[in-house]
């Protein structure tokens, strides 16, 4: 009997007092896929963050001798119409879109949480009043309510961050909704009803917790089809406004030039692709890690 | 002191089991239909019954974390309908709650320490410092060490789990906990500890309990009196002793005739019941056990049998009681045990078992 609960002891002490979070950090770390993606998000904010340093000219600068010249030594990866490097241009935007990506998610999470919260935790009326409009602005397709909603508020980078925010709130509403139903009848928020917390503080100190998860998915996932959005946006000039370098832009210029100019397309093409994918892949590598059956 | 910890009168929870398309209720669930006890300072009440009896439905109902259809919940002396939110919060002090599945019951992304402090937080003024060795004195009250604390609930075996959300329910300073089950998902080794652990607490604090469980054996062990429950009424309420020397609710004989004796060459009267207990939904009128028992007459069939007690407070809620005669006969077997199993209990055996 003393054997065995000395090896239940040993096996308790090897297991260390790892957090929930630390667990899953180390699950993350086993799956190739999300550590390249996670690797490719790092990449790609460290070079919006230093864009004025690494990019070898400014994104605005127009160079008329230089006009749709073939990536070279002097412009690694060619000029566009205006003999704007278009190097220095993918770099600049990786800020817009990566700014775009992260603040309409935050907007969405900063809406969406809340509400799903008290539609989830309150029931009755409120949640079903919630639930219905949400279930109304979801059958509006992502992109056409992002575009209406841009073009109400007016063309500028910072509306198509409000405009994407705010269409993929519902999102995050139903999504909170749904986890928070789950959670709320685990025998833990009872006891915590038990113990005489306020319902405020069952819902973010005992419930907000244990549905992060399944938000961090979803806000990866969203921040990838958010900077589609964002490219979209600016493609149809309803975002970040010349000459302020968008991918999004980028591309819409290009195509007037696709055959003498290809680069000026597929490197804001290829831009946009790896970014969207990184946060994909690290989306479904979180999903995976944190699993709650794991947990 | 004569005035009961807890009192609860004609207690009611009717669920509402559908609904019509337009949202009005169709059918009630009847998991409690009219429940009356008191329970003593210091005191073990155990509620038995078996599942979908209206037990956990009852032992929530007098902590009100749900709402009660009607009846009343007393507790000392006070009535806690129409206390507001935060006066409930603050009897959520003294009247404490443990659940059934430790692996369920304690929030997985807090640590054991912020789990313990909480209710501290809630009830208490005490100083973060103060919190800390508080939670810390606590963990050792429950057998468990101090730097368990930072350690967070998958770390822990089912029996340690328990153990912590005894600390839990511990840490207010609770006159009354209400113990749901809570060794029936241990293991049968570490049932006994965490028993014997409840049993010093209460000793040492002075707690009442509700004790709830379907396990005749583990209530024999720790209560003092019990409330034997058939679909959401108590049929029988008695001392421990007496009930198990004398179960007279037909509904009583039978659970306790099922329980094995330890004696070789010995059986009970089984007393077996036909068929399954009705649906809460559609309860029989009258005695709910009609249509089940042996002892029916016409009048079981109509007319609800009240609690009937005697002097020493045993009291049974069945129309002739008096008529049938209290079970719990031991019979020799008729084919002789082995005589391996006899050694076996002459020399394993308690000497008064």
């Amino acid at each position: 009997m003393a054997a065995v609960a000395d090896t239940a002891k040993s096996i308790e002490a090897a297991a260390g007092d790892e957090s929930p979070m630390a667990r899953a950090w180390l699950r993350l770390k086993r799956r190739k896929s999300a550590m390249f993606g996670l690797g490719v998000v790092i990449l790609l904010i460290l070079v919006a963050v230093f864009a004025p340093l690494i990019s070898p000219f400014d994104p605005a600068q127009q160079a008329y001798a230089f006009v749709r010249k073939a990536p070279s030594w002097r412009n690694w990866l060619g000029t566009d119409e205006s003999g704007r490097d278009i190097l220095s241009r993918v770099i600049w935007g990786a800020r817009a879109s990566l700014l775009a990506g992260v603040v309409s998610v935050a907007i969405a999470l900063g809406l969406g949480v809340p509400i799903g919260i008290l539609a989830g935790y309150s029931g009755g009326w409120t949640d079903a009043i919630i639930s219905r409009i949400t279930d109304a602005l979801l059958a509006i397709p992502f992109l056409i309510l992002a575009i209406a909603l841009a073009a109400f508020l007016g063309p500028s980078l910072t509306n198509a961050m409000i405009a994407i925010g705010v269409t993929a709130t519902p999102i995050f509403i139903r999504l909170t909704r749904g986890q928070v139903l789950v959670v709320k009848t685990e025998d833990y928020v009872e006891a915590a009803r038990a113990v005489g917390n306020n319902p405020l503080r069952i819902a973010f100190r005992h419930i907000l917790p244990n549905i992060m998860p399944a938000l961090l998915v979803q806000a990866s996932l969203t921040i990838a089809a958010a900077i589609i959005a964002e490219a979209s946006l600016s493609f149809l000039g309803l975002g970040q406004q010349p000459p302020a370098p968008s991918w999004g832009s980028m591309l819409n210029t290009a195509q007037r030039f696709l055959n003498n100019a290809p680069w000026m397309a597929i490197w804001p093409g290829v831009a946009i692709f790896s970014t969207v994918l990184s946060f994909n892949l690290l989306g479904d590598g979180l999903r995976d890690a944190l699993d709650p059956k794991e947990r | 002191m004569n005035e009961p910890l807890l009192s609860v009168r004609n207690l009611k929870k009717h669920f509402v089991g559908s609904r019509s398309l337009l949202g009005t209720a169709q059918g009630h669930v009847r998991a409690v239909d009219g429940l009356t006890f008191d329970v003593a300072r210091g005191e073990t009440l155990a509620l038995v019954g078996e599942s979908g009896c209206g037990k956990s439905t009852a032992g929530r109902l007098v902590l009100r974390l749900i709402e009660p259809t009607s009846g009343s919940v007393r507790f000392e002396g006070e009535n806690l309908e129409g206390m507001s939110a935060s006066a409930l919060r603050a009897f959520r002090a003294k009247a404490q709650l443990i659940f059934q599945d430790p692996y369920a019951s304690l929030n997985p992304r807090m640590t054991v320490g912020d789990t313990l402090a909480e209710p501290l937080l809630l009830h208490t003024d005490l100083s973060p410092a103060d919190r800390t060795s508080r939670v810390a004195e606590l963990l050792q009250t429950v057998g468990l060490k101090v730097e368990h604390g930072q350690r967070y609930p998958h770390e822990f075996s089912g029996g340690q789990r328990q153990r912590i959300a005894i600390a839990r329910a511990l840490a207010p300073a609770p006159k009354l906990i209400v113990c749901d089950e809570p060794v029936s998902a241990l293991d049968v080794s570490i049932r006994a500890q965490v028993l014997n652990l409840l049993q010093d607490l209460q000793q040492k604090f002075g707690l009442a309990y509700i004790f709830i469980s379907h396990d005749l054996s583990v209530v024999r062990h720790i209560a003092d009196r019990i409330a034997v429950m058939y679909l959401g009424r108590i049929v029988e309420t008695a001392s421990a002793v007496d009930l198990f020397a004398g179960p007279r609710h037909p509904y009583s004989q039978a659970l306790l005739s099922a329980i094995p004796i330890a004696q070789p060459g010995a059986v009970r009267d089984r007393r077996l019941l036909p068929g399954d207990p009705p649906s809460p939904i559609n309860p029989p009128p009258g005695c709910h056990l009609s249509p089940r028992c042996p002892h029916v007459r016409d009048v079981c069939r109509t007319l609800q049998p009240p609690l009937d007690a005697d002097a020493s407070h045993h009291a049974t809620a069945c129309h002739h009681w008096r008529d049938i005669a209290s079970s719990g006969t031991v019979r020799a077997s008729a084919d002789a045990p082995s005589p391996e199993l006899i050694r076996l209990f002459a020399r394993f055996g308690a000497p008064t078992a």
